[in-house]
């Protein structure tokens, strides 16, 4: 138990098991890779192919009526072939201006990121201190979490503008100019703070019944019973939740700019390609993907940062 | 607040009741009227059967629940107040150690918490890591530890701020027969070591027996005090498991565990 066997050296051993464990992680890195690129090669290929079979279906209506209607029929402008929406990443979309698309979609992706963090970060803080007051009290959570759960039913894009609107009027006393963009934060703020709230306080919670005598043993404070045990036992309920909500915050920014109209950033380039969608169908294309990018980076980003948050933990995942 | 208890005494039970739900339909009587005490430096076993209570008598004298009736002292004081200045340390059959902290910064919980500088923290988990020969384990996760391990962390956690009583709910009950053997060799030499006052509660009757100076034997609900055994057997060693006495002290706690019996 405590000492290996006699005549193996132990740090031999050790450094074995560290060489294969670094192995292991390099292999588990290249799988994820293998398999996310094959996903998109997959979804690229079931596109094109049913683009195929839909355009002939389109040139042949007549001869083929029955697959006709039950397999709607599409041609370039529904369907604007990959290589094409690929290659408009590297074409000005502006006259009178050398910036490629890719260029706006990529500065539009770093405003949106900017809107999506604020409102991120917010609410984290939010839902972090819902689950701590109502942590507190049996009486406070069952008068809040109703109220927590209804706040997602009510539709985003019906808040949305009466929020850009109040930033408008009602935020002149802050000590700094209320730009446009800090009212999409908020409507970022208002699907974070939800997995937050709820995960968190199931993770505060989660603490056993013999760890929190633990620390009624040594006489510890409320305080320091949410620091030392309750807080660092809600992290992985926490990371469960920033995962979801760092993408419902990149939804929020987007949905936000598009219900009210404010500039700058991926969701008001998707409204302006679709309101000229016939004019370059590739280019509403090109951004939903800058979009979906960006969804997937900021996952990826909370991922690393939960791998190490976490290193030393049991393996498994709580369920939420 | 009623006479206290002679310092010489570790931990003493007055006449304690506990009630759970006094007044209502699903009220139990878990302790009645328990008179106990526990000299400093002693080592006694609670032994029962399950739901006699012994965990709850064991929360009673850590301040963690209070006595419906009667008082609980230790070492000299209130339960609860020496609860408030950590006179004792405790650990459960869980070992209940936090998973993100590495083994050191398990054993420096206690000290964290009383405002000990990094330095005196680093020197005390040290000699704690010594005390329970773990001292190539710093640096180890909880989860990359075997349970007898964890449960030794669990041991050098409760002794580390070096409280003068080791309140124990049956911290050997989940580890298998050869490593709880192991463990109850080790706790008796870091009690030798350290001259902590034991109170240990088990359901199994060797380990009270090996352990233990006395074995306090309960009764079902309501929990009382049905035997109270002096075991003298000596220092104990490899022989001792072997020893007729052994067996004949087995034999007394069987037979008084077997009087209370409910059929």
């Amino acid at each position: 138990m405590d000492s290996l066997d006699e005549g193996v050296d132990a740090a031999v051993v050790r450094a074995e098991i560290r060489r294969y464990e670094r192995r292991a992680r390099l292999r588990n890195v290249v799988r994820r890779v293998v398999v996310f690129a094959a996903f998109v090669i997959a979804l690229s290929l079931l596109y094109s192919g049913y683009k195929a079979v839909g355009q002939s279906i389109d040139d042949a209506q007549r001869d083929w009526p029955v697959i006709g209607s039950v397999m709607p029929a599409t041609n370039d402008l529904i369907m604007p072939p990959i290589s094409a929406i690929l290659s408009e990443f590297d074409d000005p979309p502006q006259r009178r201006n050398a910036k490629t698309l890719g260029q706006f979609i990529f500065e539009a992706s770093l405003f949106t990121a900017r809107e999506a963090f604020f409102g991120f970060v917010a609410g984290i803080v939010l839902g972090l201190s819902l689950a701590i007051l109502m942590l507190r009290s049996r009486t406070i959570e069952r008068g809040l979490m109703p109220y927590v759960v209804v706040s997602q039913t009510v539709p985003l894009v019906a808040i949305a503008p009466i929020i850009v609107i109040w930033g408008q009027t009602n935020f002149g006393w802050l000590p700094f100019t209320w730009n446009a963009w800090m009212s999409v934060s908020i409507i970022a703020t208002y699907l974070t703070f939800f997995p937050v709230a709820v995960n968190g306080l199931k993770g505060l919670q989660s603490p056993s019944a013999e760890s929190i005598e633990l620390m009624d043993s040594y006489a510890a404070s409320r305080t320091q019973t949410l620091l030392k045990l309750r807080f660092p036992a809600s992290v992985p309920y926490l990371f469960a939740a920033l995962k979801l909500a760092a993408s419902a915050s990149i939804v929020g920014a987007i949905v936000g700019e598009i219900s009210s109209g404010v500039g700058g950033g991926i969701g008001r380039l998707i409204l302006d390609f679709a309101s000229r969608y016939t004019t370059g169908p590739e280019r509403l294309y090109a951004s939903v993907a800058g979009a979906a990018v960006l969804g997937i980076v900021v996952f990826g980003l909370i991922s690393i940062a939960e791998r190490y948050a976490l290193r030393g933990r049991a393996q498994e995942n709580p369920v939420v | 607040m009623s006479t206290s208890a002679p310092v010489s005494v570790a931990v003493e039970a007055r006449a304690a009741s506990k009630i759970f739900s006094r007044g209502k339909p699903n009220q139990v009587v878990a302790l009645e009227s328990i008179n106990l005490s526990v000299r400093q430096g002693g080592f006694v076993a609670l032994i029962g059967p399950s739901g006699c209570g012994k965990s709850t008598l064991l929360r009673l004298m850590a301040g963690l629940v209070p006595a419906t009736e009667g008082e609980i002292f230790v070492n000299g004081k209130a339960a609860d107040q020496a609860r408030r200045d950590r006179d004792y340390g405790m650990a459960f059959q869980s070992a209940s150690l936090f998973d993100w902290r590495t083994v050191t910064r398990n054993i420096e919980l206690p000290l964290e918490l009383l405002g000990w500088s990094k330095d005196q923290r680093s020197k005390r988990s040290a000699e704690m890591l010594d005390l329970v020969q773990l001292s190539d384990f710093g640096d180890h996760y909880p989860n990359q530890l075997s349970g007898g391990m964890q449960q030794r962390v669990a041991i050098a956690r409760a002794l580390s701020f070096k409280p003068s009583i080791l309140l124990m709910d049956e911290p050997f009950g989940a580890l298998d027969e050869m490593t709880r053997e192991h463990m109850q060799a080790e706790l008796l030499r870091i009690w030798e070591d350290t001259q902590t006052s034991v109170v240990f509660v088990t359901h199994s009757i060797p380990e009270a027996v090996f352990l233990a100076q006395r074995v306090i034997v309960m009764s079902p609900r309501p929990g009382r005090i049905v035997a109270d055994i002096d075991v003298d057997l000596g220092p104990r060693g490899f022989g001792t498991r072997e020893d007729p006495e052994f067996f004949n002290k087995i034999t007394e706690v069987r037979e008084a565990l077997r009087a209370v019996e409910v059929p």
